[in-house]
């Protein structure tokens, strides 16, 4: 079984490129920060009102911001045809989506974890208290959003239209998640914080969903 | 030189059509290559030549017909043949260095000690001075050293390449066609896909030309095969 060793061979690929060249940490992380910023002189970040926004607002701006981390995923591998290359060598093509997914997953995961503290002060949001379980929604939606997202991304890059192509796919597919997680966020700011299991639940299921679907058409997302 | 650690390999193509939209790439092909044979493909632009070496490689599948390797039915899929690719492109990665383009290849290949194996190749197409430079400063040239180097990691049986002198330079041309010779002499089933007649065509133990997706003429010698390259009529 080849699968897990090529996608941690692959894995390794993707985090020496992007951290080499850090394109796309750095374009994320900018996008986020200057809507966070934008966004907290529009109202009045007093803690009332950030309960009431914060959520939904900090949620919009990482699902725009996957669309930029997600667009080149696949489109890189079509510059040199680097794309056959890896189909040619690994035995389950499954191990490329696996290895892309995980480095989305991680990217996006460490942008939000980064960005935390910072929409923390600005929006006057207590995270401390709640941090393991926002911990937790952060990870099974940028799981969500990395498995649909990389999935779109294989599709788009052949596309005429593959830059517009994206988002017009992947924002819409992606709504429950954005709802859901807005929801779990929401819960976990409440004056009495606690934890919405239906949207946890929503979130790891939709993951799950989306994963199997994957795993059994990935194959001919990579067909020319 | 390394001691070749693969056993011949023929290949067999049935009745193949492969239709992109409203375009017949391919008609009707059939082609039975013996183990160790040398193949030129000919023909204009649009002739269908890459095409066939993709549905060769597996890349691409075709509408209607079927490919098979002589080795395959008895080994079971886990031991599908894997060809070597070369094609237009050089399908390595511009921001990772020769060596480490090559390391990740042959772990993806699950070739038995990676290192030693790109040690042998960086040698032998005498990149070893560059390994730890990026791919996106090297010439064309030094490229297509490294995509070469990069389809011969798992010791294939069977080699394609696609107008593999693409942008070389007349030193270039002469090294590529030294080091297809030695590939051609060990052994490997080689199916090559050529514009015009060249140092590298004369390297061919058959001709075959493709003319709108169709096979139009096929020969293993005498004036016939330099037509052919030529693109004059057989």
């Amino acid at each position: 079984m080849s699968l897990l060793p090529n996608a941690a061979v692959l894995l390794g690929k993707e985090l020496r490129t992007e951290f080499r060249s850090r394109e796309l940490l750095t374009t994320t992380i900018v996008f986020i920060l200057i809507v966070i910023v934008l966004f907290s002189f529009t109202f009045d970040p007093t803690s009332d009102e950030s309960r009431r926004f914060a959520p939904g607002l900090l949620w919009l701006a990482f699902l725009f911001a996957s669309s930029l981390m997600l667009q080149p995923c696949f489109l890189r591998e079509q510059h040199n045809d680097t794309l056959s290359a890896l189909r040619l060598s690994v035995r389950d093509p499954f191990a490329i989506f696996l290895a892309k997914l995980a480095a989305n997953t991680l990217f996006l995961l460490l942008t939000e974890l980064l960005l935390l503290p910072l929409f923390a002060v600005m929006y006057n949001v207590p995270v401390i208290p709640v941090l393991q379980w926002l911990v937790l929604v952060f990870f099974l939606a940028s799981l969500g959003i990395s498995i649909a997202g990389t999935a779109l991304s294989a599709i788009s890059a052949q596309a005429r239209m593959r830059e517009l192509l994206l988002p017009l796919l992947m924002l819409p597919l992606l709504t429950p998640i954005l709802v859901a997680s807005t929801e779990v966020t929401k819960s976990l700011f409440d004056r009495t914080p606690y934890v919405q299991w239906k949207g946890i639940g929503f979130l790891a299921v939709f993951d799950l969903v989306f994963l199997t679907a994957l795993w059994l058409f990935g194959e001919y997302l990579l067909e020319e | 030189m390394t001691p070749p650690a693969f056993s011949p390999v023929g290949l067999r193509l049935e009745n193949i059509d492969k239709r992109y939209g409203g375009l017949l790439a391919l008609r009707g092909v059939s082609l039975v290559i013996a183990p160790g044979e040398c193949v030129v493909f000919a023909g204009r632009n649009g002739s269908g030549k890459t095409t066939l070496l993709r549905i060769a490689a597996r890349l691409v599948r075709p509408s209607r017909g079927t490919l098979s390797f002589s080795r395959e039915s008895q080994a079971g899929e886990d031991h599908a043949i894997r060809p070597g690719f070369v094609a237009h492109a050089t399908m390595v990665y511009d921001e990772l260095t020769a060596e480490e383009n090559l390391l990740l290849f042959a772990r993806l290949q699950e070739v038995a000690q990676p290192e030693r194996r790109v040690d042998t190749l960086l040698n032998e197409v005498g990149l070893s001075d560059r390994r730890g430079s990026l791919v996106r400063t090297f010439s064309r040239g030094m490229r297509q050293r490294v995509a070469i180097a990069r389809a011969l990691l798992h010791e294939p049986s069977v080699l394609l390449l696609d107008e593999p002198a693409t942008g070389l330079d007349p030193q270039g041309v002469a090294w590529l066609a030294e080091e297809i010779r030695r590939l051609r002499d060990s052994g490997r089933t080689m199916l090559m896909s050529l514009h015009g007649e060249s140092e590298i065509s004369s390297l061919g133990t058959r001709a075959i030309r493709l003319d709108s997706g169709s096979i139009t003429a096929d020969t293993r010698t005498g004036a016939t095969f330099r037509s052919i390259l030529t693109f004059a009529d057989a």
